[in-house]
C-alpha cells in the first residue's frame, strides 16, 4: 500500500493564506482524520494531494515517489466526496465501473459506435462487470446496479461513492466530510461500517471532517487544523488529554470542555473566581492564565467522589440535560456573574435546582493555557494541603468567555 | 384568495362550504377567461392564416368577414401549393440548413461554455465579457465580408453558405454557460480523478445534464434559422435551394401574388414543422429557459 507524505505544503489564492507550511507524514494503512472549523483549509489539503487543486509550494510523495506532476487519476488516490458526486444519469453499475473502464480501455474502445468493432472490449468488460460485482456485494448495494443516482437513499449513494472509490484499489482513499449528508443515526452506523472497511482494505485513509466525535473515533491519528496551520497532530486521546492550546480544548470534546480565566497568585497558585488551584504553572505571579476542566472532570459535592484534595467551588444548578445513563450539568458559579461549569454526571437525579451546592475537582484534571493560548505543562500540584474556599474578586470566564 | 379571506371574517356557520366553492370557481373563471382573451389574441393570425388555406378565392376578399369558410377549398389550395412551386423541396431545403446549423452550433457551442463556466485559466473573464459583446453584433454587420469570401471561394449558392455565419453561436454559449455554472464542480472532479479528459468530460457528463438546456437552444436556433429571409436572399439564387422563407417569396410572385388561399397553404406547409418542433420540446423548452435564466 502506501505511504504519504507532505512536505511544506502551502497554498494561497492571490493574497489570501489558505494552507501554510504543512508537513505531514501518514503511515501505510493509517486511518489519519484532518479535523477542524470550517475555512480551516482541511477541504483544500485534500485536494490538493488527490491533484485536484495545485500547490503554491511544497511538495506530495507516495512511498518516497513525488507525485506533484501526476494528473488526478495517475496518482493511485480516490476520493469520496460529501455530495457523493454520482454521475446521475448513468446507472449505480456504470457509476462504479466508470473508473476501470477509463482506466483498462482505449479511447476508441470507448466511443460510441466505434467501441462496437473491438472483440477484446467485451472480454475486459466482462472482467470489470465482475469486479464491480465483487465490490458491489461487500457493500450490500449489489441489487441496486440498474438504478440511478436518484432513485437512491442518501445511504445508498454514500455506499456507491464507497464503491466507485474501492473498484480502483486506490493505495490511498481520501474522504471530504462523506458523512455530513446523512442523517444522524445513520453516520453512526456508517462510522462504524467505515472503521471496519478501513481494517479490511488496510488502506491508507485521509479523512476530512468538522465533526469531532467522528475524528475521536474512527481515526488512529488526528490532525487538527485552524487557519491553515495543523495545530495538534496525535491520537484522539493524546488530542483529548493533552490539547496543545484552547482551539484544540475548545474543538475536541462534547460537551465544551470549561474554560475558567484566572491570575496566578503570589504563592504560584492560580487564583480563579470563587477559589484558588494548587498547581505550579512556572509562570510569574500576576500572570493570565484560563484553566480548562473536561466536564467530567468536575463532580457536584454530593456524589462524594474519591479525590484526595480537590478545589472546592460553591454553585448552583442552572440547567439540567438528562440523557438517560449520564447528565450534563450546567452550574452557574456562586459570586460571579455569567460564569458558569459544566458536569457530566452518571445517572441519579441527586442535585437539586436553586440549592447551592459545591462542585469539586481535582487541580491535576486542570489544563493551564496561557495569554497566548498554549498549553502549560504541569509538573505536579504544589500543595498537599486543601487550601481554604476563599471568594477572590470575579475575573471572568466560563465555557462561553 | 377572496374566498379564504371571506370566511376568516365572517363569523363562523354564516358562509356555507358550498359558497366557498362557489367563489373559488368564480374566481378561477374570471383568471381563466383573462388568459383565454390573451391566447385568442395571440393566436388569432394563425388562426387566421389556417382558415384563409381552406377559403375559395371569392370568399377570401369577400367584403364581409366570416370566420369558417361556406364552401370547403381546403383540397384545391393545398394542391396547387404542393404542385405550383415546390413547397415540399423548401422545407427539406430548410431541415437541412437548420440541422446543420444547430448540429454545429452544440458543438462548438457547448465545449467553448464548459470551459468558460468551469475551467480556471486567464483572460477568462474577458472572453466572457466579449462573448457578452459579440451578442449586440447583428448579422447585417459582417454580411458584407462574408458575402465577398464566400463569393470568392466560389460558394455562394450552396448550402454551406447559407449555415456559415450561424455556425458560432454567441447565445448558445452564453446559455450552456448559465446553464453549466450550476453543475457541481464535485462530479467534475470526480470524473478528472476517474481518468476522464476534459473532452470526455464535457460529452459523457455535463451534456447529458444539459437535455433541458439543449432543447431551449435548439428551439431558439431552428426557430430563428427556419424562418430567415435575410441571409438565404443574399446568398441563394437557385430556387431548388431556397429555405421557407425565401421560397415564399418565390412563389408569392406576380402569378400567385393574390392567390391567397394557396399561399396560406403552402404557408401552413411551411410553418408545421416548427410547431411540431416546439410542442415535442415544449416541456424541456420550459425547464431550459427557466434554469437559465434566460427569457
Amino acid at each position: 500500500m502506501a505511504q504519504l507524505d507532505l512536505r511544506g505544503i502551502s497554498k494561497s489564492f492571490g493574497d489570501t493564506a489558505v494552507l501554510r507550511d504543512i508537513d505531514l507524514s501518514i503511515a501505510d494503512g493509517e486511518f489519519l482524520t484532518l479535523v477542524g472549523p470550517s475555512g480551516c483549509g482541511k477541504s483544500t489539503l485534500i485536494r490538493i494531494i488527490a491533484g485536484l487543486e495545485p500547490q503554491t509550494a511544497g511538495s506530495i510523495a507516495v512511498d518516497g515517489a513525488p507525485i506533484d506532476h501526476l494528473r488526478p487519476h495517475e496518482r493511485r488516490v480516490a476520493m469520496v466526496f460529501q455530495s457523493y458526486a454520482l454521475y446521475p444519469h448513468m446507472t449505480v453499475f456504470q457509476n462504479l465501473a466508470l473508473p476501470l473502464t477509463m482506466a483498462r480501455l482505449t479511447m476508441a474502445e470507448r466511443l460510441p459506435l466505434l467501441r462496437l468493432l473491438s472483440p477484446r472490449r467485451r472480454r475486459i468488460m466482462a472482467g470489470i462487470g465482475q469486479e464491480v460485482g465483487a465490490v458491489a456485494e461487500q457493500l450490500q448495494i449489489d441489487r441496486l446496479l440498474d438504478r440511478r443516482p436518484a432513485q437512491l437513499s442518501g445511504g445508498q449513494r454514500q455506499r456507491v461513492a464507497l464503491g466507485r472509490a474501492m473498484v480502483r484499489h486506490p493505495a490511498v482513499f481520501l474522504m471530504d466530510e462523506p458523512l455530513s449528508n446523512l442523517d444522524a443515526k445513520l453516520r453512526v452506523h456508517m462510522r462504524s461500517e467505515l472503521a471496519d472497511l478501513h481494517a479490511r482494505l488496510r488502506a491508507t485513509f485521509v479523512y476530512v471532517t468538522h465533526d469531532q466525535v467522528e475524528a475521536m473515533t474512527m481515526s488512529d491519528r488526528v490532525a487538527m487544523m485552524h487557519g491553515g496551520r495543523i495545530i495538534q497532530l496525535g491520537t484522539p486521546a493524546q488530542l483529548y488529554d493533552r490539547p496543545a492550546n484552547l482551539t484544540v480544548a475548545q474543538f475536541i470534546g462534547s460537551p465544551t470542555i470549561n474554560l475558567i480565566k484566572g491570575r496566578i497568585g503570589r504563592d504560584d497558585a492560580i487564583e480563579i473566581p470563587g477559589g484558588r488551584i494548587g498547581l505550579a504553572t512556572g509562570l510569574p505571579p500576576g500572570a493570565e492564565v484560563t484553566v480548562g476542566l473536561r466536564p467530567e472532570a468536575v463532580v457536584p459535592a454530593p456524589l462524594v467522589p474519591a479525590f484526595q484534595d480537590p478545589v472546592r467551588l460553591p454553585a448552583r444548578l442552572h440547567r439540567r440535560e438528562n440523557l438517560g445513563p449520564e447528565q450534563i450539568l450546567h452550574f452557574d458559579l456562586m459570586g460571579t456573574e455569567k460564569a458558569g461549569l459544566t458536569c457530566r454526571v452518571m445517572g441519579s437525579e441527586t442535585v437539586v435546582a436553586d440549592e447551592p451546592v459545591d462542585l469539586l475537582f481535582e487541580a491535576s484534571a486542570c489544563h493551564v493555557f496561557d495569554s497566548a493560548g498554549e498549553r502549560v505543562d504541569l509538573p505536579a500540584p504544589v500543595t498537599s494541603s486543601p487550601p481554604p474556599v476563599r471568594p477572590v474578586a470575579p475575573l471572568a470566564g466560563g465555557p462561553g468567555a | 384568495m377572496q374566498a379564504t379571506l371571506s370566511t376568516r371574517t365572517a363569523p363562523a356557520g354564516e358562509v356555507s362550504p358550498a359558497a366557498v366553492m362557489i367563489r373559488r370557481m368564480s374566481g378561477l373563471f374570471f383568471v381563466h377567461a383573462f388568459l383565454l382573451a390573451g391566447a385568442v389574441f395571440i393566436l388569432l393570425p394563425f388562426v387566421w392564416m389556417l382558415v384563409t388555406s381552406i377559403k375559395p378565392p371569392e370568399e377570401v376578399f369577400s367584403a364581409e368577414l366570416s370566420f369558417w369558410p361556406d364552401r370547403f377549398y381546403g383540397l384545391e389550395n393545398y394542391s396547387f401549393a404542393l404542385t405550383a412551386a415546390p413547397v415540399l423541396r423548401f422545407a427539406l431545403n430548410g431541415v437541412i440548413v437548420c440541422t446543420g446549423i444547430l448540429v454545429v452550433q452544440l458543438l462548438i457551442a457547448i465545449p467553448c461554455a464548459y470551459a468558460l463556466a468551469k475551467l480556471q485559466f486567464p483572460g477568462r473573464h474577458l472572453l466572457f465579457v466579449l462573448v457578452l459583446l459579440a451578442l449586440c453584433i447583428p448579422i447585417q454587420v459582417p454580411a458584407l465580408p462574408i458575402y465577398m469570401a464566400l463569393a470568392w471561394l466560389g460558394l455562394l449558392n450552396t448550402y454551406f453558405s447559407m449555415m456559415v455565419p450561424f455556425f458560432l453561436s454567441v447565445f448558445g454559449i452564453f446559455l450552456f454557460r448559465q446553464f453549466f455554472r450550476s453543475f457541481p464542480d464535485d462530479i467534475i472532479h470526480a470524473a478528472r480523478l476517474d481518468g476522464m479528459s476534459e473532452f470526455e468530460i464535457v460529452w459523457r457528463i455535463v451534456t447529458p445534464s444539459a437535455w433541458p438546456a439543449i432543447a431551449a437552444f435548439s428551439v431558439f436556433s431552428i426557430v430563428a434559422h427556419w424562418n430567415d429571409l435575410y441571409w438565404p436572399l443574399i446568398v441563394i439564387s437557385d430556387i431548388n435551394l431556397a429555405p421557407p422563407p425565401l421560397g415564399m417569396m418565390y412563389f408569392a410572385d406576380a402569378e400567385t401574388g393574390s392567390n391567397y388561399g394557396a399561399l396560406t397553404a403552402a404557408a401552413t406547409v411551411l410553418t408545421a414543422p416548427l410547431v411540431v418542433t416546439f410542442l415535442f420540446a415544449r416541456r424541456r423548452f420550459i425547464e431550459g429557459i427557466t434554469m437559465t435564466g434566460v427569457k
